[in-house]
C-alpha cells in the first residue's frame, strides 16, 4: 500500500534524525531504550523537513549492540504507527483516514508506556467507533476495516502491555543494582579503612592519633561479624532445644563478647572520644537512639519485658527494678553531661573584653583554653561510665533470668539492633527523586 | 586521712567532690534522686583539700573524686557506685545506714 510505505519511510527517517539528536545525549538513551524510543517517537511524528538519517550522525560512544537493538525497535514502532494512524481520525471515510496521516500532529501517535496507556487505547477505541460510524463506505469494506482495526487495536494494547512489563522489570533491576552499589560502597569504605590502617601501622605514634576512629571502626566491624556468628549458634541451640548447660556455655560466650566491645570502646575513647560520641561508627537508624556513645539500657529493658514472659513475680520485680535503676543512672549521667556543657560554654564565653593589658588578655585566653581542655578530657570518663552502666545492666539481667530466658533475651536484643541496621541499609538505598 | 574519716562518719551518706568535677555532679544527683541527702565536701574549697585527695587515692579511689562513703565506710568512685546501683546493692546500703527508708 503506497500510503503505508510513505508512512514507513517518513517515520523511519524522522526517527533516524531524532535518534541521532537524542543519542548525542547518551545519558538519556543509555537508560531504557524502549522508553526513550517512545519518547523520541512522540516528538518526531510531525510534519517537518525530512532528513535522511545517517549513521555518522550518531556519536561513537553508542554501543553497537544497542544501535542494532534501537533499529529493531524503530521498525516495530513504525508498524505501530501505521496501525494507529489508520484508527485515529474521527471524521471522513476510510480513504481519508489513511491519507490524513501526514497532517496529523504528534500527541495521538504517542505510544506511551505509562499507566494512562489504557486510557489512550480507550480513546483510540472511542475514535475508532466514531470513525467507523462516520464512514459512508460500503458495509463490506466497513466489516473488513472493523476486523483490521480491531486486530490492530489488540496489537496496540498488547504492545503497550508488554512495554509496561518491560519497564517494570527494568525498574526492579535498577533498584537492586542501586542496593548492590550501596553495599559495594560500604565494603569499599571498610576496605579503604583497613588499607589505610595497615599502611600507616609502621609509624606507631602517627597511626594511633590519626587512625583511632578508623581502627575502632575496623574492630567494630569484626566484632559484629563474630557476634552474628555467636548469635546464630545460640539461635540454633535454642531451636534445637539444647540443654541448659550447653545454652549457658554459649550465653557466657556472648556476654564475654559484649565485654570485649566495651573494652574496645574504652581504648577508642582514649584515642578519639568524639568519634564514639558522634555515633558515626553506628548505622544511621541506630544513631537515632544514641545516648552517650551507645544504646540506652533502660529502653532495651522496656522492649524486653514483653518478650520475656512468662516471668515469675520475683523476676518481674527484679527486671522492673533494674529498668528503674538504669534509668536513674542514665539520668544522673545526662545531668553530669549537661553540667559539663554549661561549664564549658561558660569557660569559653567569659571574655575579658575589657581594657586590661594585652599580656593579661593572652594569659586569660590561655588559662581559659587550658580549663576548657581539662573539661573536654572528662568526656572520656562519661563514656566510660555509660558503657559501664550498659555492661552492668546486661549482667544483672542475666542474673535475674533463667538460662533459657537469658538466651531469648540476648536473641531479642540482637534481632532488634539487627533490624535497626537493616533499616539503615534500606534507608541508604532508597530511591531519590 | 583523719579529716576524711572524720567527715565521712558525720552523716550516713558522704560524697567528696571538686567543684569543677561534672561526674561528681552526676553521682550527687543520683543520691538526691534516691532520696538520700548526702553531705557534699568540695576538696578544692577545703584548706586540707590536697591532703584529703591524697588520702582518698590511697584508699584506692581513682579518680580521687567523686569518693563515696556510706555509713562511714568507703564505697568507691563513680564506677563502683553505678555498678552497685544496678545490682540493687546501693539502695540496700543506704537503707542499712538509714540514709533512706524505702
Amino acid at each position: 500500500m503506497p500510503e503505508a510505505s510513505r508512512v514507513d519511510s517518513f517515520c523511519l527517517s524522522d526517527f533516524d534524525q531524532s535518534v541521532g539528536n537524542h543519542l548525542e545525549n547518551a545519558v538519556e538513551l543509555n537508560g531504557n531504550p524502549v522508553n526513550n524510543l517512545l519518547k523520541v517517537s512522540s516528538q518526531t511524528i510531525s510534519p517537518g523537513p525530512v532528513h535522511l538519517g545517517t549513521s555518522d550522525r550518531l556519536p561513537t560512544s553508542v554501543d553497537k549492540g544497542q544501535f542494532t537493538y534501537l533499529e529493531d525497535r524503530l521498525s516495530l514502532l513504525a508498524q505501530k504507527v501505521r496501525s494507529t494512524n489508520q484508527v485515529i481520525i474521527p471524521s471522513g471515510d476510510t480513504e481519508n483516514q489513511e491519507g490524513s496521516v501526514m497532517a496529523d500532529g504528534s500527541p495521538r501517535t504517542d505510544i506511551s508506556t505509562d499507566a494512562d496507556t489504557d486510557e489512550k487505547n480507550q480513546r483510540f477505541d472511542g475514535g475508532q467507533s466514531l470513525a467507523v460510524g462516520g464512514s459512508d463506505s460500503s458495509d463490506r469494506s466497513k466489516d473488513k476495516t472493523d476486523q483490521k482495526t480491531l486486530r490492530r487495536l489488540a496489537q496496540n494494547r498488547e504492545a503497550a502491555r508488554k512495554s509496561r512489563l518491560r519497564k517494570k522489570a527494568y525498574v526492579q533491576q535498577l533498584e537492586s543494582s542501586r542496593l548492590k552499589l550501596t553495599q559495594l560502597e560500604q565494603e569499599l569504605q571498610r576496605a579503604r579503612q583497613q588499607g589505610i590502617f595497615i599502611s600507616s601501622s609502621g609509624d606507631q605514634a602517627h597511626s594511633m592519633s590519626g587512625n583511632g576512629a578508623m581502627a575502632f571502626d575496623v574492630e567494630y566491624a569484626r566484632w559484629l561479624e563474630e557476634q552474628n556468628r555467636q548469635i546464630n549458634e545460640l539461635r540454633a541451640a535454642v531451636n534445637s532445644h539444647a540443654s541448659d548447660t550447653e545454652l549457658r556455655m554459649i550465653i557466657d560466650g556472648v556476654l564475654a563478647h559484649y565485654d570485649e566491645i566495651f573494652r574496645l570502646k574504652g581504648t577508642a575513647a582514649k584515642a578519639d572520644v568524639f568519634h564514639l560520641l558522634s555515633g558515626m561508627w553506628k548505622t544511621p537508624a541506630e544513631r537515632c537512639f544514641l545516648w552517650l556513645g551507645g544504646f540506652r539500657s533502660s529502653e532495651l529493658l522496656k522492649l524486653l519485658v514483653n518478650q520475656l514472659e512468662p516471668l515469675t513475680e520475683q523476676q518481674l520485680v527484679g527486671i522492673t527494678n533494674l529498668q528503674q535503676s538504669s534509668q536513674q543512672a542514665e539520668d544522673a549521667l545526662s545531668q553530669g553531661m549537661e553540667a559539663l556543657q554549661q561549664s564549658l560554654s561558660e569557660t569559653l564565653s567569659s571574655g575579658s573584653l575589657g581594657s586590661s593589658g594585652s599580656s593579661g588578655n593572652v594569659a586569660n585566653y590561655m588559662g581559659q583554653m587550658a580549663m576548657a581542655m581539662g573539661k573536654l578530657g572528662t568526656l572520656e570518663g562519661f563514656i566510660r561510665q555509660a558503657d559501664n552502666l550498659r555492661q552492668q545492666t546486661l549482667q544483672q539481667m542475666h542474673r535475674i533470668l533463667t538460662t533459657r530466658q537469658s538466651a531469648r533475651a540476648l536473641l531479642a536484643i540482637h534481632d532488634y539492633f539487627s533490624r535497626l541496621r537493616a533499616l539503615s541499609s534500606l534507608w541508604l538505598a532508597r530511591p531519590r527523586d | 586521712m583523719d579529716r576524711v574519716k572524720d567527715l565521712a562518719s558525720k552523716k550516713a551518706a558522704v560524697i567528696f567532690t571538686k567543684s569543677s568535677c561534672c561526674m561528681c555532679h552526676s553521682i550527687t544527683q543520683l543520691f538526691y534522686e534516691l532520696g538520700a541527702s548526702p553531705a557534699v565536701h568540695e576538696l578544692d574549697n577545703d584548706p586540707y583539700g590536697r591532703q584529703m585527695e591524697w588520702a582518698l587515692r590511697s584508699l584506692g579511689c581513682n579518680p580521687s573524686v567523686p569518693a563515696v562513703f556510706i555509713g562511714g565506710k568507703f564505697v568507691g568512685s563513680s564506677k563502683d557506685v553505678i555498678s552497685l546501683h544496678v545490682d540493687g546493692s546501693l539502695k540496700q546500703m543506704l537503707m542499712d545506714a538509714k540514709a533512706i527508708w524505702f
